[in-house]
Protein backbone atom coordinates (compact mmCIF):
# COMPACT_ATOMS: atom_id res chain seq x y z
CA UNK A 1 0.00 0.00 0.00
CA UNK A 2 1.52 3.33 -1.04
CA UNK A 3 0.10 6.77 -0.50
CA UNK A 4 -0.47 8.75 -3.65
CA UNK A 5 -0.45 12.54 -3.45
CA UNK A 6 -1.58 14.80 -6.26
CA UNK A 7 0.96 17.20 -7.74
CA UNK A 8 0.09 20.85 -7.24
CA UNK A 9 1.20 24.36 -8.14
CA UNK A 10 0.46 26.58 -5.14
CA UNK A 11 1.04 30.01 -6.74
CA UNK A 12 -1.02 29.39 -9.86
CA UNK A 13 -3.89 28.06 -7.79
CA UNK A 14 -3.86 31.14 -5.49
CA UNK A 15 -4.08 33.61 -8.41
CA UNK A 16 -6.88 31.67 -10.09
CA UNK A 17 -8.85 31.68 -6.80
CA UNK A 18 -8.49 35.47 -6.50
CA UNK A 19 -9.68 35.95 -10.08
CA UNK A 20 -12.67 33.62 -9.55
CA UNK A 21 -13.66 35.50 -6.39
CA UNK A 22 -13.56 38.84 -8.22
CA UNK A 23 -15.74 37.41 -11.00
CA UNK A 24 -18.26 36.06 -8.50
CA UNK A 25 -18.47 39.42 -6.71
CA UNK A 26 -18.99 41.27 -9.99
CA UNK A 27 -21.76 38.80 -10.91
CA UNK A 28 -23.52 39.41 -7.58
CA UNK A 29 -23.35 43.19 -8.06
CA UNK A 30 -24.74 42.94 -11.58
CA UNK A 31 -27.61 40.77 -10.40
CA UNK A 32 -28.49 43.18 -7.61
CA UNK A 33 -28.51 46.10 -10.07
CA UNK A 34 -30.70 44.08 -12.44
CA UNK A 35 -33.28 43.36 -9.72
CA UNK A 36 -33.50 47.03 -8.69
CA UNK A 37 -33.66 48.14 -12.33
CA UNK A 38 -36.47 45.74 -13.17
CA UNK A 39 -38.46 46.81 -10.09
CA UNK A 40 -38.23 50.47 -11.15
CA UNK A 41 -39.07 49.62 -14.76
CA UNK A 42 -42.26 47.79 -13.74
CA UNK A 43 -43.36 50.73 -11.57
CA UNK A 44 -42.74 53.26 -14.36
CA UNK A 45 -44.48 51.17 -17.03
CA UNK A 46 -47.48 50.61 -14.73
CA UNK A 47 -47.85 54.32 -13.89
CA UNK A 48 -47.29 55.37 -17.52
CA UNK A 49 -49.95 52.96 -18.83
CA UNK A 50 -52.41 54.14 -16.19
CA UNK A 51 -51.76 57.81 -16.98
CA UNK A 52 -51.91 57.32 -20.77
CA UNK A 53 -55.03 55.14 -20.44
CA UNK A 54 -56.70 57.92 -18.46
CA UNK A 55 -55.61 60.59 -20.96
CA UNK A 56 -56.87 58.67 -24.01
CA UNK A 57 -60.14 57.58 -22.41
CA UNK A 58 -59.37 53.84 -22.11
CA UNK A 59 -59.71 54.17 -18.33
CA UNK A 60 -62.35 56.56 -16.98
CA UNK A 61 -60.49 58.82 -14.54
CA UNK A 62 -63.81 59.69 -12.86
CA UNK A 63 -63.97 56.15 -11.41
CA UNK A 64 -60.38 54.96 -11.52
CA UNK A 65 -58.49 58.23 -11.12
CA UNK A 66 -55.04 58.74 -12.63
CA UNK A 67 -51.51 59.04 -11.20
CA UNK A 68 -51.37 62.80 -11.86
CA UNK A 69 -54.82 63.29 -10.30
CA UNK A 70 -53.80 61.35 -7.19
CA UNK A 71 -50.58 63.32 -6.93
CA UNK A 72 -52.47 66.64 -7.19
CA UNK A 73 -54.86 65.48 -4.48
CA UNK A 74 -52.04 64.51 -2.12
CA UNK A 75 -50.23 67.77 -2.84
CA UNK A 76 -53.33 69.83 -2.09
CA UNK A 77 -53.89 67.90 1.15
CA UNK A 78 -50.28 68.53 2.15
CA UNK A 79 -50.26 72.25 1.26
CA UNK A 80 -53.85 73.31 1.93
CA UNK A 81 -55.06 70.68 4.36
CA UNK A 82 -58.14 68.46 4.06
CA UNK A 83 -61.77 69.34 4.56
CA UNK A 84 -61.49 68.08 8.14
CA UNK A 85 -58.20 69.76 9.10
CA UNK A 86 -54.49 69.29 8.31
CA UNK A 87 -53.42 65.97 6.70
CA UNK A 88 -50.82 65.35 9.43
CA UNK A 89 -53.50 65.42 12.07
CA UNK A 90 -55.50 62.75 10.19
CA UNK A 91 -52.43 60.55 9.86
CA UNK A 92 -51.55 61.11 13.50
CA UNK A 93 -55.04 60.20 14.72
CA UNK A 94 -55.18 57.00 12.67
CA UNK A 95 -51.66 55.98 13.69
CA UNK A 96 -52.41 56.62 17.34
CA UNK A 97 -55.51 54.40 17.22
CA UNK A 98 -53.60 51.75 15.30
CA UNK A 99 -50.64 51.69 17.67
CA UNK A 100 -52.77 51.64 20.80
CA UNK A 101 -54.89 48.81 19.43
CA UNK A 102 -51.82 46.97 18.19
CA UNK A 103 -49.97 47.26 21.50
CA UNK A 104 -52.92 46.24 23.67
CA UNK A 105 -53.93 43.40 21.36
CA UNK A 106 -50.37 42.10 20.98
CA UNK A 107 -49.52 42.20 24.68
CA UNK A 108 -52.85 40.57 25.57
CA UNK A 109 -52.45 37.94 22.85
CA UNK A 110 -48.90 37.06 23.90
CA UNK A 111 -49.84 36.85 27.59
CA UNK A 112 -52.93 34.72 26.93
CA UNK A 113 -51.00 32.50 24.50
CA UNK A 114 -48.26 31.82 27.03
CA UNK A 115 -50.63 31.17 29.94
CA UNK A 116 -52.82 28.79 27.94
CA UNK A 117 -49.86 27.21 26.20
CA UNK A 118 -48.27 26.37 29.55
CA UNK A 119 -51.46 25.10 31.19
CA UNK A 120 -53.07 22.07 29.56
CA UNK A 121 -56.32 22.28 31.53
CA UNK A 122 -56.93 25.95 30.74
CA UNK A 123 -56.07 25.28 27.10
CA UNK A 124 -58.56 22.39 26.87
CA UNK A 125 -61.32 24.40 28.55
CA UNK A 126 -60.88 27.68 26.66
CA UNK A 127 -59.92 26.37 23.21
CA UNK A 128 -63.57 25.92 22.19
CA UNK A 129 -64.51 29.48 23.14
CA UNK A 130 -61.52 30.92 21.36
CA UNK A 131 -62.47 29.01 18.23
CA UNK A 132 -66.01 30.43 18.42
CA UNK A 133 -64.82 33.98 19.06
CA UNK A 134 -62.35 33.65 16.21
CA UNK A 135 -65.03 32.62 13.73
CA UNK A 136 -67.17 35.70 14.41
CA UNK A 137 -66.54 38.26 11.62
CA UNK A 138 -64.83 40.77 13.85
CA UNK A 139 -65.28 43.84 11.65
CA UNK A 140 -68.97 43.68 12.52
CA UNK A 141 -68.00 44.34 16.13
CA UNK A 142 -67.05 47.82 14.92
CA UNK A 143 -70.72 48.77 14.89
CA UNK A 144 -71.13 47.48 18.43
CA UNK A 145 -68.13 49.47 19.62
CA UNK A 146 -69.39 52.66 17.95
CA UNK A 147 -72.73 52.26 19.73
CA UNK A 148 -71.11 51.42 23.07
CA UNK A 149 -68.01 53.65 23.04
CA UNK A 150 -69.05 56.55 20.84
CA UNK A 151 -67.44 58.30 17.89
CA UNK A 152 -64.14 59.02 19.68
CA UNK A 153 -60.90 57.12 19.75
CA UNK A 154 -61.97 54.32 22.12
CA UNK A 155 -64.22 52.53 19.62
CA UNK A 156 -61.45 52.41 16.95
CA UNK A 157 -58.86 51.19 19.44
CA UNK A 158 -61.26 48.48 20.62
CA UNK A 159 -61.82 47.27 17.06
CA UNK A 160 -58.06 47.24 16.37
CA UNK A 161 -57.52 45.26 19.60
CA UNK A 162 -59.92 42.47 18.66
CA UNK A 163 -58.45 42.35 15.16
CA UNK A 164 -54.93 41.90 16.55
CA UNK A 165 -55.56 39.79 19.63
CA UNK A 166 -56.62 36.52 18.01
CA UNK A 167 -53.83 36.45 15.43
CA UNK A 168 -51.13 37.06 18.02
CA UNK A 169 -52.76 34.73 20.54
CA UNK A 170 -52.97 31.83 18.06
CA UNK A 171 -49.31 32.23 17.13
CA UNK A 172 -48.04 32.65 20.69
CA UNK A 173 -50.02 29.59 21.77
CA UNK A 174 -48.67 27.50 18.92
CA UNK A 175 -45.14 28.77 19.56
CA UNK A 176 -45.33 27.75 23.22
CA UNK A 177 -46.68 24.32 22.29
CA UNK A 178 -43.92 23.75 19.74
CA UNK A 179 -41.12 24.51 22.19
CA UNK A 180 -38.61 21.70 21.97
CA UNK A 181 -39.12 18.95 24.62
CA UNK A 182 -35.41 18.15 24.85
CA UNK A 183 -34.59 21.81 25.37
CA UNK A 184 -37.11 22.08 28.22
CA UNK A 185 -35.81 18.88 29.82
CA UNK A 186 -32.26 20.21 29.45
CA UNK A 187 -33.14 23.46 31.25
CA UNK A 188 -34.96 21.48 33.95
CA UNK A 189 -31.96 19.25 34.62
CA UNK A 190 -29.55 22.21 34.52
CA UNK A 191 -31.57 23.52 37.46
CA UNK A 192 -34.22 25.87 36.04
CA UNK A 193 -37.39 26.55 38.04
CA UNK A 194 -40.75 26.52 36.18
CA UNK A 195 -40.64 30.33 36.06
CA UNK A 196 -37.10 30.28 34.65
CA UNK A 197 -38.16 27.73 32.04
CA UNK A 198 -40.98 30.01 30.89
CA UNK A 199 -38.75 33.09 30.82
CA UNK A 200 -35.60 31.62 29.28
CA UNK A 201 -36.83 28.72 27.14
CA UNK A 202 -40.54 28.99 26.31
CA UNK A 203 -40.74 32.69 25.48
CA UNK A 204 -37.56 32.86 23.37
CA UNK A 205 -38.57 29.78 21.39
CA UNK A 206 -42.08 31.15 20.81
CA UNK A 207 -40.54 34.46 19.73
CA UNK A 208 -40.21 33.63 16.02
CA UNK A 209 -43.89 32.69 15.93
CA UNK A 210 -44.91 35.82 17.81
CA UNK A 211 -42.83 38.12 15.62
CA UNK A 212 -44.24 36.54 12.47
CA UNK A 213 -47.74 37.29 13.75
CA UNK A 214 -46.80 40.90 14.57
CA UNK A 215 -46.10 41.54 10.87
CA UNK A 216 -49.56 40.38 9.85
CA UNK A 217 -51.40 41.85 12.78
CA UNK A 218 -50.11 45.39 12.34
CA UNK A 219 -51.94 45.39 9.03
CA UNK A 220 -55.02 44.13 10.85
CA UNK A 221 -54.74 46.90 13.45
CA UNK A 222 -54.66 49.46 10.66
CA UNK A 223 -57.72 47.86 9.05
CA UNK A 224 -59.49 47.94 12.42
CA UNK A 225 -58.74 51.63 12.95
CA UNK A 226 -59.70 52.66 9.39
CA UNK A 227 -62.89 50.60 9.35
CA UNK A 228 -63.79 52.06 12.74
CA UNK A 229 -63.36 55.56 11.32
CA UNK A 230 -65.38 54.54 8.28
CA UNK A 231 -68.29 53.55 10.48
CA UNK A 232 -68.32 56.85 12.31
CA UNK A 233 -65.62 59.27 13.39
CA UNK A 234 -64.65 62.92 13.70
CA UNK A 235 -61.03 62.58 12.54
CA UNK A 236 -58.74 60.17 10.73
CA UNK A 237 -57.83 58.63 7.39
CA UNK A 238 -60.89 56.39 7.34
CA UNK A 239 -63.16 59.44 7.59
CA UNK A 240 -61.14 61.07 4.80
CA UNK A 241 -61.86 58.07 2.57
CA UNK A 242 -65.52 57.95 3.42
CA UNK A 243 -65.85 61.73 2.77
CA UNK A 244 -64.13 61.34 -0.61
CA UNK A 245 -66.40 58.40 -1.40
CA UNK A 246 -69.46 60.47 -0.55
CA UNK A 247 -68.28 63.23 -2.94
CA UNK A 248 -67.50 60.73 -5.77
CA UNK A 249 -63.89 61.86 -5.48
CA UNK A 250 -61.89 58.84 -6.76
CA UNK A 251 -58.66 60.84 -6.51
CA UNK A 252 -59.27 61.30 -2.80
CA UNK A 253 -59.95 57.59 -2.19
CA UNK A 254 -56.79 56.52 -4.02
CA UNK A 255 -54.69 59.24 -2.40
CA UNK A 256 -55.78 58.16 1.09
CA UNK A 257 -55.15 54.55 0.17
CA UNK A 258 -51.60 55.36 -0.89
CA UNK A 259 -50.93 57.32 2.28
CA UNK A 260 -52.16 54.34 4.34
CA UNK A 261 -49.96 51.97 2.34
CA UNK A 262 -46.90 54.16 2.97
CA UNK A 263 -47.73 54.22 6.70
CA UNK A 264 -48.00 50.42 6.76
CA UNK A 265 -44.71 50.01 4.87
CA UNK A 266 -42.82 52.32 7.22
CA UNK A 267 -44.06 50.45 10.28
CA UNK A 268 -43.38 47.10 8.61
CA UNK A 269 -39.80 48.26 8.07
CA UNK A 270 -39.50 49.18 11.75
CA UNK A 271 -40.91 45.82 12.85
CA UNK A 272 -38.45 43.99 10.58
CA UNK A 273 -35.55 45.94 12.10
CA UNK A 274 -36.83 45.07 15.59
CA UNK A 275 -37.19 41.42 14.61
CA UNK A 276 -33.65 41.25 13.26
CA UNK A 277 -32.43 42.78 16.49
CA UNK A 278 -34.37 40.40 18.75
CA UNK A 279 -33.61 37.20 16.85
CA UNK A 280 -30.07 37.92 15.76
CA UNK A 281 -29.21 34.38 16.83
CA UNK A 282 -31.10 32.97 13.85
CA UNK A 283 -29.25 31.81 10.75
CA UNK A 284 -29.76 34.11 7.74
CA UNK A 285 -32.64 32.94 5.56
CA UNK A 286 -31.58 31.02 2.51
CA UNK A 287 -32.77 33.52 -0.11
CA UNK A 288 -31.84 36.76 1.65
CA UNK A 289 -31.88 39.56 -0.94
CA UNK A 290 -30.18 42.78 0.07
CA UNK A 291 -33.22 45.07 -0.12
CA UNK B 1 -19.67 -19.43 27.12
CA UNK B 2 -16.08 -20.49 27.70
CA UNK B 3 -14.83 -17.31 26.01
CA UNK B 4 -15.69 -15.13 29.00
CA UNK B 5 -12.32 -15.54 30.54
CA UNK B 6 -9.86 -12.73 30.53
CA UNK B 7 -11.32 -9.27 30.17
CA UNK B 8 -15.05 -9.69 29.79
CA UNK B 9 -16.16 -11.15 33.04
CA UNK B 10 -19.87 -11.90 33.14
CA UNK B 11 -21.44 -10.76 36.39
CA UNK B 12 -24.57 -12.02 37.99
CA UNK B 13 -27.05 -9.26 38.76
CA UNK B 14 -27.30 -8.89 42.52
CA UNK B 15 -29.27 -6.64 44.82
CA UNK B 16 -27.55 -3.21 44.84
CA UNK B 17 -25.41 -2.20 47.81
CA UNK B 18 -26.57 0.75 49.87
CA UNK B 19 -23.72 3.14 49.01
CA UNK B 20 -24.01 2.86 45.22
CA UNK B 21 -24.24 6.09 43.19
CA UNK B 22 -27.20 4.74 41.28
CA UNK B 23 -29.31 1.78 42.37
CA UNK B 24 -32.25 0.64 40.29
CA UNK B 25 -33.79 -2.26 42.20
CA UNK B 26 -36.22 -4.63 40.49
CA UNK B 27 -38.08 -1.87 38.66
CA UNK B 28 -41.03 -2.39 36.33
CA UNK B 29 -42.47 0.56 34.45
CA UNK B 30 -45.84 0.43 32.75
CA UNK B 31 -47.80 3.25 31.25
CA UNK B 32 -51.14 3.71 29.57
CA UNK B 33 -50.93 4.78 25.93
CA UNK B 34 -53.30 7.54 24.71
CA UNK B 35 -55.58 4.89 23.12
CA UNK B 36 -55.97 3.14 26.46
CA UNK B 37 -53.58 0.19 26.16
CA UNK B 38 -51.12 -0.82 28.85
CA UNK B 39 -47.49 -0.74 27.70
CA UNK B 40 -44.61 -2.25 29.61
CA UNK B 41 -41.45 -0.24 28.95
CA UNK B 42 -39.09 -2.18 31.21
CA UNK B 43 -39.63 -5.06 33.62
CA UNK B 44 -37.73 -6.52 36.59
CA UNK B 45 -34.87 -4.17 35.86
CA UNK B 46 -31.92 -4.13 38.26
CA UNK B 47 -28.82 -2.02 37.79
CA UNK B 48 -26.08 -0.66 40.04
CA UNK B 49 -23.48 1.95 39.28
CA UNK B 50 -20.77 2.42 41.88
CA UNK B 51 -19.28 5.86 42.58
CA UNK B 52 -16.91 6.87 39.80
CA UNK B 53 -17.94 3.94 37.64
CA UNK B 54 -18.62 4.20 33.88
CA UNK B 55 -21.55 1.98 32.90
CA UNK B 56 -22.84 1.55 29.36
CA UNK B 57 -26.28 0.27 28.40
CA UNK B 58 -26.65 -1.43 25.02
CA UNK B 59 -29.68 -3.07 23.51
CA UNK B 60 -31.86 -3.23 20.42
CA UNK B 61 -33.90 -0.18 19.37
CA UNK B 62 -37.01 0.41 21.46
CA UNK B 63 -35.97 -1.78 24.39
CA UNK B 64 -36.24 1.00 26.97
CA UNK B 65 -32.64 2.18 27.12
CA UNK B 66 -33.60 5.84 27.46
CA UNK B 67 -36.30 4.93 29.97
CA UNK B 68 -33.64 3.82 32.44
CA UNK B 69 -32.09 7.30 32.29
CA UNK B 70 -35.41 9.01 32.89
CA UNK B 71 -35.95 6.82 35.96
CA UNK B 72 -32.72 8.20 37.39
CA UNK B 73 -33.64 11.83 36.67
CA UNK B 74 -37.08 11.34 38.21
CA UNK B 75 -38.87 12.45 35.04
CA UNK B 76 -40.43 8.94 35.06
CA UNK B 77 -41.59 7.09 38.19
CA UNK B 78 -41.35 3.30 38.50
CA UNK B 79 -44.62 1.34 38.70
CA UNK B 80 -43.01 -1.15 41.08
CA UNK B 81 -39.53 -1.35 42.59
CA UNK B 82 -37.41 1.60 43.63
CA UNK B 83 -34.68 3.87 42.35
CA UNK B 84 -32.07 5.45 44.61
CA UNK B 85 -29.49 8.08 43.72
CA UNK B 86 -26.59 8.57 46.14
CA UNK B 87 -28.48 6.44 48.64
CA UNK B 88 -31.65 8.58 48.58
CA UNK B 89 -34.93 7.68 46.88
CA UNK B 90 -35.57 9.77 43.76
CA UNK B 91 -38.31 12.34 44.42
CA UNK B 92 -37.34 15.29 42.21
CA UNK B 93 -34.60 16.17 39.77
CA UNK B 94 -31.42 15.90 41.81
CA UNK B 95 -28.88 18.74 41.63
CA UNK B 96 -26.18 16.08 41.35
CA UNK B 97 -27.35 15.00 37.91
CA UNK B 98 -26.07 16.07 34.51
CA UNK B 99 -27.69 14.92 31.27
CA UNK B 100 -26.34 14.98 27.73
CA UNK B 101 -29.06 14.53 25.13
CA UNK B 102 -29.01 12.77 21.80
CA UNK B 103 -30.67 15.69 20.04
CA UNK B 104 -29.27 19.19 20.09
CA UNK B 105 -30.61 20.63 23.34
CA UNK B 106 -28.58 23.84 23.34
CA UNK B 107 -30.53 27.09 23.44
CA UNK B 108 -30.14 28.50 19.92
CA UNK B 109 -30.84 32.08 21.05
CA UNK B 110 -27.93 32.06 23.49
CA UNK B 111 -24.28 32.40 22.53
CA UNK B 112 -21.83 29.66 23.52
CA UNK B 113 -20.86 31.38 26.76
CA UNK B 114 -24.49 32.09 27.69
CA UNK B 115 -25.35 28.46 27.03
CA UNK B 116 -22.54 27.18 29.23
CA UNK B 117 -23.30 29.68 32.01
CA UNK B 118 -26.98 28.67 32.02
CA UNK B 119 -26.63 25.94 34.67
CA UNK B 120 -24.90 28.05 37.35
CA UNK B 121 -27.21 31.02 36.58
CA UNK B 122 -30.30 28.84 36.99
CA UNK B 123 -28.90 27.65 40.31
CA UNK B 124 -28.38 31.18 41.57
CA UNK B 125 -24.62 31.62 41.19
CA UNK B 126 -23.68 35.33 40.93
CA UNK B 127 -23.33 36.44 37.32
CA UNK B 128 -19.60 37.29 37.33
CA UNK B 129 -18.70 33.99 38.94
CA UNK B 130 -20.94 31.98 36.58
CA UNK B 131 -19.30 33.59 33.53
CA UNK B 132 -15.80 33.02 34.91
CA UNK B 133 -16.54 29.34 35.32
CA UNK B 134 -18.18 29.22 31.88
CA UNK B 135 -15.08 30.74 30.27
CA UNK B 136 -12.94 28.17 32.04
CA UNK B 137 -15.08 25.24 30.82
CA UNK B 138 -15.26 26.56 27.26
CA UNK B 139 -11.46 26.69 27.23
CA UNK B 140 -11.31 23.15 28.58
CA UNK B 141 -13.35 21.81 25.65
CA UNK B 142 -11.16 23.84 23.26
CA UNK B 143 -13.69 26.45 22.13
CA UNK B 144 -12.15 29.60 23.66
CA UNK B 145 -12.29 31.42 20.31
CA UNK B 146 -16.01 30.70 19.89
CA UNK B 147 -17.45 32.15 23.12
CA UNK B 148 -19.56 34.73 21.28
CA UNK B 149 -20.77 32.42 18.52
CA UNK B 150 -24.32 31.14 18.32
CA UNK B 151 -24.99 27.39 18.05
CA UNK B 152 -26.05 27.59 14.39
CA UNK B 153 -22.61 28.95 13.54
CA UNK B 154 -20.87 25.86 14.95
CA UNK B 155 -20.34 22.38 13.52
CA UNK B 156 -22.08 19.33 15.03
CA UNK B 157 -18.94 18.31 16.91
CA UNK B 158 -18.44 21.80 18.34
CA UNK B 159 -22.06 21.91 19.48
CA UNK B 160 -21.52 18.62 21.32
CA UNK B 161 -18.47 20.14 23.01
CA UNK B 162 -20.64 23.05 24.16
CA UNK B 163 -23.22 20.55 25.43
CA UNK B 164 -20.49 18.74 27.41
CA UNK B 165 -19.23 22.01 28.91
CA UNK B 166 -22.82 23.02 29.72
CA UNK B 167 -23.33 19.75 31.60
CA UNK B 168 -19.92 19.49 33.27
CA UNK B 169 -19.96 23.06 34.61
CA UNK B 170 -22.53 21.92 37.19
CA UNK B 171 -19.99 19.30 38.29
CA UNK B 172 -22.54 16.49 38.30
CA UNK B 173 -21.78 13.53 40.53
CA UNK B 174 -23.97 11.53 38.19
CA UNK B 175 -23.71 11.88 34.45
CA UNK B 176 -26.42 10.47 32.21
CA UNK B 177 -25.85 10.31 28.48
CA UNK B 178 -28.44 9.27 25.92
CA UNK B 179 -26.67 8.27 22.68
CA UNK B 180 -24.88 11.63 22.80
CA UNK B 181 -22.55 11.03 19.87
CA UNK B 182 -24.79 9.01 17.55
CA UNK B 183 -25.34 11.90 15.13
CA UNK B 184 -21.62 12.63 14.69
CA UNK B 185 -19.32 11.34 11.98
CA UNK B 186 -16.70 8.72 12.81
CA UNK B 187 -13.68 11.02 13.35
CA UNK B 188 -15.60 13.56 15.38
CA UNK B 189 -17.14 10.82 17.49
CA UNK B 190 -13.73 9.36 18.32
CA UNK B 191 -12.45 12.79 19.33
CA UNK B 192 -15.53 13.39 21.49
CA UNK B 193 -15.15 10.03 23.21
CA UNK B 194 -11.56 10.91 24.15
CA UNK B 195 -12.77 14.32 25.34
CA UNK B 196 -15.44 12.67 27.48
CA UNK B 197 -13.04 10.19 29.07
CA UNK B 198 -10.64 13.05 29.85
CA UNK B 199 -13.33 15.13 31.55
CA UNK B 200 -14.71 12.10 33.36
CA UNK B 201 -11.33 11.11 34.80
CA UNK B 202 -10.97 14.64 36.22
CA UNK B 203 -14.45 14.83 37.66
CA UNK B 204 -14.83 11.22 38.83
CA UNK B 205 -18.57 11.20 38.11
CA UNK B 206 -20.61 8.03 37.93
CA UNK B 207 -21.76 7.63 34.34
CA UNK B 208 -24.64 5.84 32.65
CA UNK B 209 -24.05 5.98 28.92
CA UNK B 210 -26.79 4.65 26.65
CA UNK B 211 -25.79 3.64 23.13
CA UNK B 212 -26.76 1.25 20.36
CA UNK B 213 -23.12 1.02 19.30
CA UNK B 214 -21.55 -1.96 21.07
CA UNK B 215 -17.97 -0.99 20.20
CA UNK B 216 -18.48 2.46 21.68
CA UNK B 217 -19.82 0.82 24.84
CA UNK B 218 -16.87 -1.58 25.19
CA UNK B 219 -14.35 1.16 24.45
CA UNK B 220 -15.73 3.53 27.08
CA UNK B 221 -17.15 1.44 29.88
CA UNK B 222 -16.13 -0.32 33.07
CA UNK B 223 -19.35 -2.29 32.90
CA UNK B 224 -21.71 -3.06 30.00
CA UNK B 225 -25.39 -3.87 30.51
CA UNK B 226 -26.98 -5.84 27.66
CA UNK B 227 -30.75 -5.38 27.49
CA UNK B 228 -33.29 -7.74 25.94
CA UNK B 229 -35.65 -6.68 23.17
CA UNK B 230 -38.60 -4.73 24.66
CA UNK B 231 -40.02 -4.83 27.23
CA UNK B 232 -36.41 -4.45 28.31
CA UNK B 233 -34.76 -6.22 31.17
CA UNK B 234 -31.10 -6.92 31.88
CA UNK B 235 -29.93 -9.92 29.88
CA UNK B 236 -26.35 -9.91 31.09
CA UNK B 237 -23.71 -7.67 32.61
CA UNK B 238 -20.05 -7.63 31.60
CA UNK B 239 -17.11 -6.10 33.39
CA UNK B 240 -14.61 -4.62 30.92
CA UNK B 241 -11.08 -4.81 32.29
CA UNK B 242 -9.28 -2.91 29.57
CA UNK B 243 -6.55 -0.69 31.09
CA UNK B 244 -7.04 3.07 31.42
CA UNK B 245 -6.33 5.66 30.17
CA UNK B 246 -7.76 4.43 26.89
CA UNK B 247 -7.16 6.06 23.50
CA UNK B 248 -10.22 5.71 21.32
CA UNK B 249 -8.43 5.83 17.97
CA UNK B 250 -6.20 2.87 18.94
CA UNK B 251 -8.37 0.74 21.15
CA UNK B 252 -10.50 -0.62 18.32
CA UNK B 253 -7.41 -2.45 16.94
CA UNK B 254 -6.55 -3.92 20.35
CA UNK B 255 -6.79 -7.74 20.32
CA UNK B 256 -8.39 -7.92 23.75
CA UNK B 257 -10.98 -5.28 22.74
CA UNK B 258 -11.94 -7.27 19.65
CA UNK B 259 -12.41 -10.46 21.71
CA UNK B 260 -14.61 -8.75 24.27
CA UNK B 261 -16.72 -7.07 21.59
CA UNK B 262 -17.19 -10.46 19.91
CA UNK B 263 -18.34 -12.14 23.12
CA UNK B 264 -20.86 -9.44 23.93
CA UNK B 265 -22.05 -9.24 20.34
CA UNK B 266 -22.88 -12.97 20.42
CA UNK B 267 -25.08 -12.19 23.39
CA UNK B 268 -26.66 -9.09 21.87
CA UNK B 269 -27.21 -10.43 18.36
CA UNK B 270 -30.29 -12.53 19.02
CA UNK B 271 -31.94 -9.62 20.84
CA UNK B 272 -31.26 -7.32 17.91
CA UNK B 273 -32.74 -9.86 15.49
CA UNK B 274 -35.74 -10.35 17.73
CA UNK B 275 -36.23 -6.60 18.01
CA UNK B 276 -36.01 -6.15 14.27
CA UNK B 277 -38.42 -8.94 13.35
CA UNK B 278 -40.87 -7.53 15.91
CA UNK B 279 -40.44 -4.06 14.45
CA UNK B 280 -41.27 -5.40 10.98
CA UNK B 281 -44.43 -7.02 12.30
CA UNK B 282 -45.76 -3.98 14.10
CA UNK B 283 -44.44 -1.46 11.62
CA UNK B 284 -42.25 0.52 14.03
Amino acid sequence: MTAISPASDQAARATSIVAAEARARARLRRRHALVIGLRLAILIVFLALWELGADYGVIDPFFFSSPSGIWEQIWSWVTEGTSQGPLWLQIYVTLEETFLGFAIGAVGGIAAGIVLGRNKLLADVFSIYIKIANSVPRVVLGSVFIIALGLGMASKVALAVVMVFFVVFANAFQGVREADRAMIANAQILGASPYQITATVIIPSAMSWILASLHVSFGFALVGAVVGEFLGAKQGMGLLISTAQGAFNANGVFAAMIILAVMALVVEFIITRFENYVVKWRPAPFNEQGT
Amino acid sequence: MQLQTMAAEKLSPAAPPADAAIAIDDVTLRFVTPDGHMMTAIRDFTMTVARGEFACVVGPTGCGKSTTLNLVTGLLRPTTGNVRVMGNPVTEISRDIGFVFQADALFPWRSVIDNVAAGPLYRGTPKAQAYDRARDWIARVGLARFEKHYPHQLSGGMRKRVALAQTFINQPKILLMDEPFSALDMQTRTAMQDELLGLWSELKSSVVFVTHDLEEAVALADKVYVLTAGPGTVKSVYRIDLPRPRVMADIRYDQKFIEIAKVIWNDLREEVQLGQSRGLQTGH
